[in-house]
């Protein structure tokens, strides 16, 4: 029984250290992802989410198995939160055959209809309106379930933002907008990009609610989706939540991220780790023990290694398959 | 054998649409003023009154969020028609069009389908000048995982919409808009017409047309001009580019010798080009009389004048002109 901490009612204890876990997976998935990726043993492109756990994490672990997500090309840990298997993703990611996509998306495209993930973006922008179709359908067929739609603070400049989240509102679709603004589109200063003291204040020109949260507070998160879930559940419409956070990593593998400061890197690092702050409170509350804690790190990352063995040791995609898939 | 029922190609596509709907609860249109308006030029006039706002979906003048939302509805489960004002207008919704619909099964490797149709308003002759005449169709048909329909008929656009509604695949269905009051026989039944037969609009023995959408028409009135003449024409409607019967092209290639290929849209880089290769390729090169000759749009926007708009793209007199220099060459 959940006291102390104000969370939604589905949230049990055991979910709580669940998503603790999770989060763990999320950071040593990009923190090995960038190491293989260092090594040329990834090719392509990553965007990496580390110190965005909380965000994905939180606002996902409100959803039922029925709701449905869209994603971003930084998107390992919506999918991660949304059920996904990490032996899957990582051979995604080393090309093979084994991964999501049978090595044909990569990193910025991991679908997982069948658990309700609708799939990455590499288009800045381009999951909103598909967010608002999947929410249409929920509406339409009378399904019940809602669609999170995440996105980035470089999307909201994007007019697949504003159109959508205009179509949404005139048809009150069950569909919650997650910017999770990360300060930078790239290297554009979100201060430098975006008027409006907060992207979430945009909500009002579409008439509906706009909702700024602490990205890297779990339980800040979890409310205040569950209540813009809640809400759209209802019938009562979409809710724009703008969760404040912060990329740890560059923007791709090209960053030499000329336009922050190490100070500020550190001051996110040091002083608002998601994963630090959540455990502080589970601790503090009872729910885990310091050794739990390190257990659960040490478990989340032996997972990790083994989702690399089993990406190194999984076969690469016959040719024969280049030609396969264009057309159902 | 139904009677004789003649209705206009906007009719056509509207029969088609409203007998899907009737059948399949997951069959619904959006687009721009398709509501109480019936559509910029008419095509969903009374559907509102049959089927709701529901499924007659009005939308905001948002290109993007349409093709978006209808991808996302797609992938869910419904079988969304965007009516799309003007083809001109895919350019806004191409994010969604060429890197959503097209790409999102292969680059999922497999997962999900996106049954969607697109059906625009192409072509020019209304006098509504560059931004809402042109032919984009080239572009569609170069991306891999859409599929293209131009059909020139009420009786083909009928059964290709209603194979392009069962498709699970995005479809690209462009309606010339100088042809939605052209009349011709369409049955009542509902049937279906398969996506990638060309159709032989006409029977010839000494020059093969590639005709594409209204061009079709004018390559008709133009082999009755040739045929008094002496001039034999067999005239192809591909009807579907992507995919493409080039086997029934190369069988009257094979048997005429000689071949124009013509399409409204601008010559350079049209599907034209595309047509022209793939006889070059084939073996239908060695039964060739004469130079593959092209006719298509001139490299300008499309002028509002009535005169300029006529001279941008091929009229009928270009295409006996080409047929008798294909014809009498040599």
């Amino acid at each position: 029984m959940i006291t102390n901490v104000n969370v939604p009612p589905m949230i049990t204890e055991k979910k709580l250290v669940e998503l603790f876990h999770q989060m763990w997976l999320i950071r040593f998935f990009d923190e090995k992802v960038d190491e293989f990726f260092a090594k040329g043993l990834i090719h392509g492109t990553t965007h990496l989410c580390v110190g965005q756990e909380a965000s994905a994490s939180g606002a996902i672990a409100v959803l039922e198995e029925r709701d449905k997500i869209t994603s971003t090309h930084r998107g390992h840990g919506h999918c991660i939160a949304k059920g996904a298997e990490t032996n899957r993703m990582m051979a995604e990611l080393f090309g093979r055959v084994t991964g999501y996509c049978r090595g044909k998306g990569g990193s910025m495209h991991i679908a997982d209809v069948e658990k309700g993930n609708l799939g990455a973006n590499g288009i800045v922008g381009g999951g909103i309106p598909i967010a608002v179709g999947s929410a249409l359908t929920s509406q339409m067929k009378k399904l019940g379930y809602v669609t999170l739609c995440f996105f980035g603070d470089g999307a909201s400049n994007e007019g697949s933002f504003h159109e959508a989240i205009n179509m949404a509102a005139i048809w009150n679709l069950p569909v919650v907008f997650i910017c999770e603004n990360n300060q930078y589109g790239m290297s554009g200063p979100v201060k430098e990009m975006v008027k409006v003291a907060n992207i979430a204040d945009r909500a009002a020109a579409y008439g509906i609610p706009g909702q700024v949260v602490d990205g890297n507070d779990i339980f800040a998160m979890m409310n205040v989706t569950h209540e813009a879930v809640e809400r759209a559940r209802r019938g009562e419409g979409p809710t724009l939540v703008e969760a404040k956070t912060y990329r740890w990593k560059g923007h791709s593998k090209s960053d030499a991220k000329k336009y922050r400061t190490r100070e500020e890197e550190m001051d996110w690092r040091s002083n608002r780790d998601p994963i630090e702050r959540m455990k502080r409170v589970l601790i503090s509350e009872g729910m885990l023990s310091e050794q739990e804690a390190e257990r659960l790190e040490a478990e989340a990352k032996k997972e990790i290694e083994d989702a690399v063995k089993f990406a190194e040791e999984s076969p690469m995609p016959p040719i024969e398959i280049l030609e396969e898939d264009v057309y159902a | 054998m139904s009677t004789q029922r003649e209705l206009t190609y906007l009719e056509a596509v509207r029969e088609c649409m409203s007998q899907e709907m009737r059948v399949n609860e997951d069959v619904f249109i959006m687009g721009e003023d398709i509501g109480l308006y019936g559509g910029a030029f008419g095509v969903t006039r009374g559907m509102i009154e049959e089927f709701g706002n529901e499924r007659v979906r009005n939308t905001p003048i948002s290109e993007a969020a349409i093709a978006g939302a209808a991808v996302g509805a797609a992938m869910t489960g419904m079988r969304p028609i965007v009516e799309l004002q003007f083809s001109d207008f895919i350019t806004i919704a191409t994010d969604q069009i060429v890197n959503q619909a097209a790409k999102n099964r292969y680059m999922f490797g497999g997962k999900g389908k996106v049954p969607l149709v697109l059906r625009t308003p192409s072509g020019s002759g209304t006098g509504a000048a560059a931004q809402h005449s042109q032919s984009l169709e080239a572009w569609m048909a170069h991306i891999p995982g859409l599929k293209v329909i131009q059909p020139s008929t009420g009786y083909d656009a009928k059964g290709l919409l209603k194979a392009a509604i069962d498709d699970d695949n995005p479809v690209i269905f462009y309606e010339h808009k100088l042809l939605y009051r052209t009349k011709g026989y369409v049955p009542e039944e509902p049937y279906s017409l398969p996506i990638g037969k060309a159709d032989i609009k006409r029977q010839g023995t000494d020059v093969t047309i590639v005709a594409t959408a209204i061009m079709v028409h004018k390559a008709l009135q133009a082999a009755v001009e040739l045929e008094k003449e002496g001039i034999s024409v067999e005239i192809i409607d591909p009807r579907t580019l992507v995919p493409l019967d080039i086997e029934t092209i190369i069988e009257s290639v094979k048997k005429t010798g000689r071949v124009v290929v013509v399409h409204e849209a601008v010559k350079r880089g049209g599907f034209g080009g595309e047509i022209a290769s793939l006889i070059a390729e084939s073996e239908a090169f060695d039964y060739l009389d004469a130079p593959i000759k092209r006719l298509g749009g001139k490299s300008v926007p499309i002028p509002y004048n009535p005169v300029l708009e006529k001279a941008a793209i091929p009229q009928e007199r270009d295409i006996i002109q080409a047929v008798k220099e294909t014809v009498f060459r040599r």
